[in-house]
């Protein structure tokens, strides 16, 4: 499985050839090409959008995965609600992207309410731009946060919260310095799949944000299939893999310290 | 302020679920500008049995979904069984390369796949497609049996071994029946990963073997259809359907 991924590594110091896809000759250029102004510019909106998904999705997660496992007691309704959520994540995201295109459309479900209700007086544009791509992504990817967290509220363990409260420490003060620490391996790694699979969809772009959208994903998706240049679109994989490699070993560390605040 | 917070998980509940719904009421609506309502129809449903080309990638994913999960779940047990029972050297090594592949985007895996095929000249098409989702499923499978095998008392094994049992019987009468929810749960994951994946199979299949999802792409590229509103709702029955019965099977157990 390692011997593709060499290949990669290997294809993006080549140059480029028409019948074959590669010449071997080596070269730096697909790495300085990347570095010009225009591909720049793609990475940073890709990991712009990427951690403002990853944050919304952790925002909209944390406090709903609080509710469901903490305040609920009953086993079966708890049950009943994972797998409300283990649903949507076994649907295929293609067919939740495109649920979500006919919610924005322009006479979807979404503006003909605003309409009804009197708010917008002609409908919104809501699909094929910014907005959608974003909504489109934290919709797909909303239950990959969830999950982990959710396993990680489940081990948490009250005695510390008790322990703390008679201790006289408030409700912010037992959050800030106990529940947060507690569940940080949850929240690292909801983040962290969420923020990656965020940089290898390309269809969610392609569907909700029309053709003018580009993201990495896209990017590399062209590269190997419409201007056929392998080597680039190696170059640019492999600084993702590098990229995925620096987050893991954040999160080895993140879970090493949580270990030690268990012990 | 705990109304507050029920209400607020229900809302997260209407997000996950609004669309979905709407879907399937769309592909029930006789209009087929979906902004109207105009009656309760079956004829997408109909439109869609007569698509040949459909009922063909239909047909593929099915082919490809069962040989790769049924693949992948062989040998991702004797490998989670390995990886397990025995210390050896690379043992730490291969299991962080099994969490990497399962939590590297899937385009990385779809062009080293590519660029893999293209190096041995193997040509585009089912093959390719099944070896690719054999690799897509394979971390999965181990660990989820991994995590089965590590649930379960390991004097069981010991026990069964100082009352005389030798390894075949240990295996076929303790460590099967114990991981065999685990492998069955496997399987349906392992099924449903592979019929639902787009970004690999992308890059992976040639033009004369078609697989479902990237039909749905393509379709889905063009516009809101009610034939696709229609597909897409009965793929969700059918995830409904496998999550129910992997549901059944852990629940039994535990």
């Amino acid at each position: 499985m390692l011997i593709p991924n060499i290949g990669i590594l290997v294809i993006s110091f080549l140059e480029r050839e028409e019948a074959n896809f590669v010449k071997f000759v080596f070269t730096l250029s697909n790495y300085k090409k990347l570095f010009s102004a225009m591909y720049v510019k793609v990475f940073l909106k890709t990991f712009g959008i990427a951690l403002y998904v990853t944050f919304i999705c952790l925002l909209l997660s944390y406090p709903f995965v609080y509710v469901i496992s903490q305040t609920i007691k009953n086993k079966g309704i708890k049950d009943f609600l994972l797998i409300l959520v283990i649903i949507p994540f076994w649907t295929s995201s293609l067919i939740r992207t495109y649920a979500m295109m006919i919610v924005l459309r322009a006479n979807g479900l979404l503006n003909n309410s605003l309409l009804a209700l009197g708010l917008i007086s002609e409908p919104l544009e809501l699909l094929y731009n910014w907005f959608a791509v974003s909504i489109g992504l934290i919709y797909s990817l909303l239950p990959f946060m969830i999950l982990p967290l959710y396993t990680a509220f489940e081990k948490l363990d009250h005695d510390y919260i008790k322990a703390a409260q008679d201790l006289g420490a408030g409700k912010f003060r037992v959050f800030l310095e106990i529940i947060i620490p507690l569940t940080i391996s949850g929240i690292a790694a909801g983040c962290i799949l969420v923020f990656l699979s965020t940089l290898g969809i390309f269809y969610i772009p392609e569907l909700l944000g029309g053709s003018k959208e580009l993201l990495i994903g896209n990017l590399i998706k062209n590269q190997f299939l419409v201007a056929r240049d392998w080597p680039f679109g190696s170059a640019i994989s492999t600084i993702l893999t590098i990229l995925i490699i620096i987050l893991m070993a954040v999160y080895a560390r993140v879970q090493k310290n949580t270990n030690r605040v268990m012990v | 302020m705990h109304k507050l917070a029920k209400l607020y998980s229900v809302f997260i509940y209407i997000f996950l679920y609004l669309p979905i719904i709407v879907l399937i009421i769309y592909s029930f609506n006789a209009s087929k500008y979906a902004s109207t309502w105009q009656g309760v129809t079956l004829d997408w449903y109909k439109k869609l049995f007569s698509n040949n080309l459909l009922i063909t990638s239909t047909q593929n994913s099915l082919l490809i979904a069962t040989l790769s999960a049924s693949i992948a779940t062989l040998i991702g047990t004797i490998s989670a069984l390995g990886l397990y029972n025995y210390r050896f050297k690379a043992r730490k090594a291969f299991s962080s390369i099994v969490y990497v592949l399962v939590i590297s985007p899937d385009i990385i895996m779809g062009i080293s796949l590519l660029i893999l095929f293209n190096f041995m000249h193997i040509k585009l098409g089912f093959y390719t497609l099944l070896l690719a989702h054999i690799t897509l499923n394979l971390p999965f499978i181990i660990i989820i049996v991994i995590s089965r095998l590590k649930s379960f008392n390991k004097n069981l094994i010991e026990a069964a071994r100082d009352l005389g049992a030798n390894e075949w019987t240990i295996f076929k009468e303790i460590i099967l029946p114990l991981i065999l929810p685990g492998v069955i749960s496997g399987w349906l994951l392992a099924f449903t990963l592979s019929l639902d994946d787009v970004v690999i199979s992308f890059f992976v299949t040639g033009p004369n073997f078609e697989v479902l999802p990237l039909t749905l792409l393509s379709m889905a590229r063009l516009g809101v259809k009610p034939e696709i509103n229609a597909l897409c709702s009965l793929l969700f029955i059918v995830t409904l359907i496998l999550i129910f019965i992997s549901h059944l099977i852990f629940r039994k157990k535990a």
